[in-house]
């Protein structure tokens, strides 16, 4: 077994409303920045994971996103993995 | 007599105002059902409370979906019996893809707690059978995600099939944009699933029993299903 560290960003979709980002971005004006033009605001899970190779390790991670880490009805998600070293 | 099944997630706040509108003030048979239990045997309609089902973390509703109770209640569902999510319970019946859609925060980011209009876009559900067409139902919400999401063709679908049950509106029951606490899709407040047995509502209607609370509209969602089951 090998030892992954797998990020997930979860995304609100491109066409879905973000009032969160809305409200980010308009105090973000508040405080001179006025040079931002768009705020998204997603979410971003850690996993410490064993598996036998990267690949199965993708497809559990993208199994675990569709059941219950994103909602695909409103989010996006993109799953980006790297090996851990042992000590 | 019918008999009513009150969930009871780790983090509902509003099983007790369910229980105590169903027993105490309408006088029905009523009992809670633990999240744990999966035995709906003895019952004939059963309702998802509000509150926040663990905490609400990661989304409104994620994880209670995941409780043992839930896949009974996926069957009960699908065997036509009536089934009623209220503000959590919505959101729970979402996740769990009994009902399509999402929840997203409300747009004006605060929570909402507030009387609400609403108009009745169906009256042929279990839950609204004995609502006259074009009554305005006066029943309040409480919620900070409240703000239901489906792409346009999915609402259209929602539209056409007769699946939009509530929509939040003025007290002569024109459903204007001001009048959405959340910004809501075509404000809807509550909508049913294609067989209609199973609503899913933002608002209270267990809050809106008693004059002394300030009105007793919501007794007519539990009057209507208490009358659909004897008669069928």
């Amino acid at each position: 077994m090998n030892k992954y560290f797998v990020k997930v960003e979860v995304k609100l979709k491109p066409l879905v409303l973000d009032p969160q980002g809305k409200a980010v971005s308009s105090a973000l004006h508040n405080l001179g920045y006025e040079n931002v033009k768009n705020t998204r605001i997603g979410k971003l899970i850690e996993l410490n994971i064993e598996g036998e190779s990267e690949e199965t390790v993708r497809s559990s991670v993208t199994e675990m996103c569709s059941k219950l880490l994103a909602n695909t009805v409103i989010e996006d998600f993109s799953i980006h993995i790297t090996e851990e070293q042992n000590a | 007599m019918p008999k009513f099944g009150v969930i009871v997630f780790p983090g509902s706040n509003c099983d007790y105002d369910c229980y105590n509108a169903l027993k105490n003030i309408l006088s029905y048979d009523c009992e809670y059902v633990w999240h744990e239990d999966q035995d709906l045997s003895g019952f004939d309609c059963i309702v998802i409370p509000g509150g926040f089902s663990y905490g609400d973390y990661l989304r409104t509703g994620s994880i209670a979906r995941f409780s043992p109770v839930m896949e009974s209640v996926k069957s009960f569902a699908g065997s036509g019996k009536p089934v009623i999510g209220i503000c959590n319970g919505f959101q729970i019946l979402v996740e769990s893809g009994i009902l399509p859609g999402a929840f997203l925060k409300n747009n004006s980011l605060k929570f909402v707690c507030k009387w609400t209009h609403l108009t009745i876009e169906n009256t042929n559900t279990p839950f609204t059978c004995s609502i006259k067409p074009g009554e305005v139902l006066k029943i309040p919400v409480a919620h900070g995600e409240g703000n239901y999401f489906v792409e346009d063709h999915s609402l259209e679908t929602l539209i056409t099939d007769s699946q939009v049950v509530f929509r939040y509106c003025d007290e002569n029951g024109d459903p204007k944009p001001l009048n959405n606490p959340n910004g809501s899709v075509h404000n809807i407040a509550g909508i049913c699933n294609k067989a209609g047995n199973v609503i899913g509502m933002m608002p209270h209607p267990e809050r809106s029993c008693e004059d002394i609370i300030g009105g007793t509209d919501g007794k007519l969602i539990f009057e209507s299903v208490f009358s659909w089951i004897e008669s069928n």
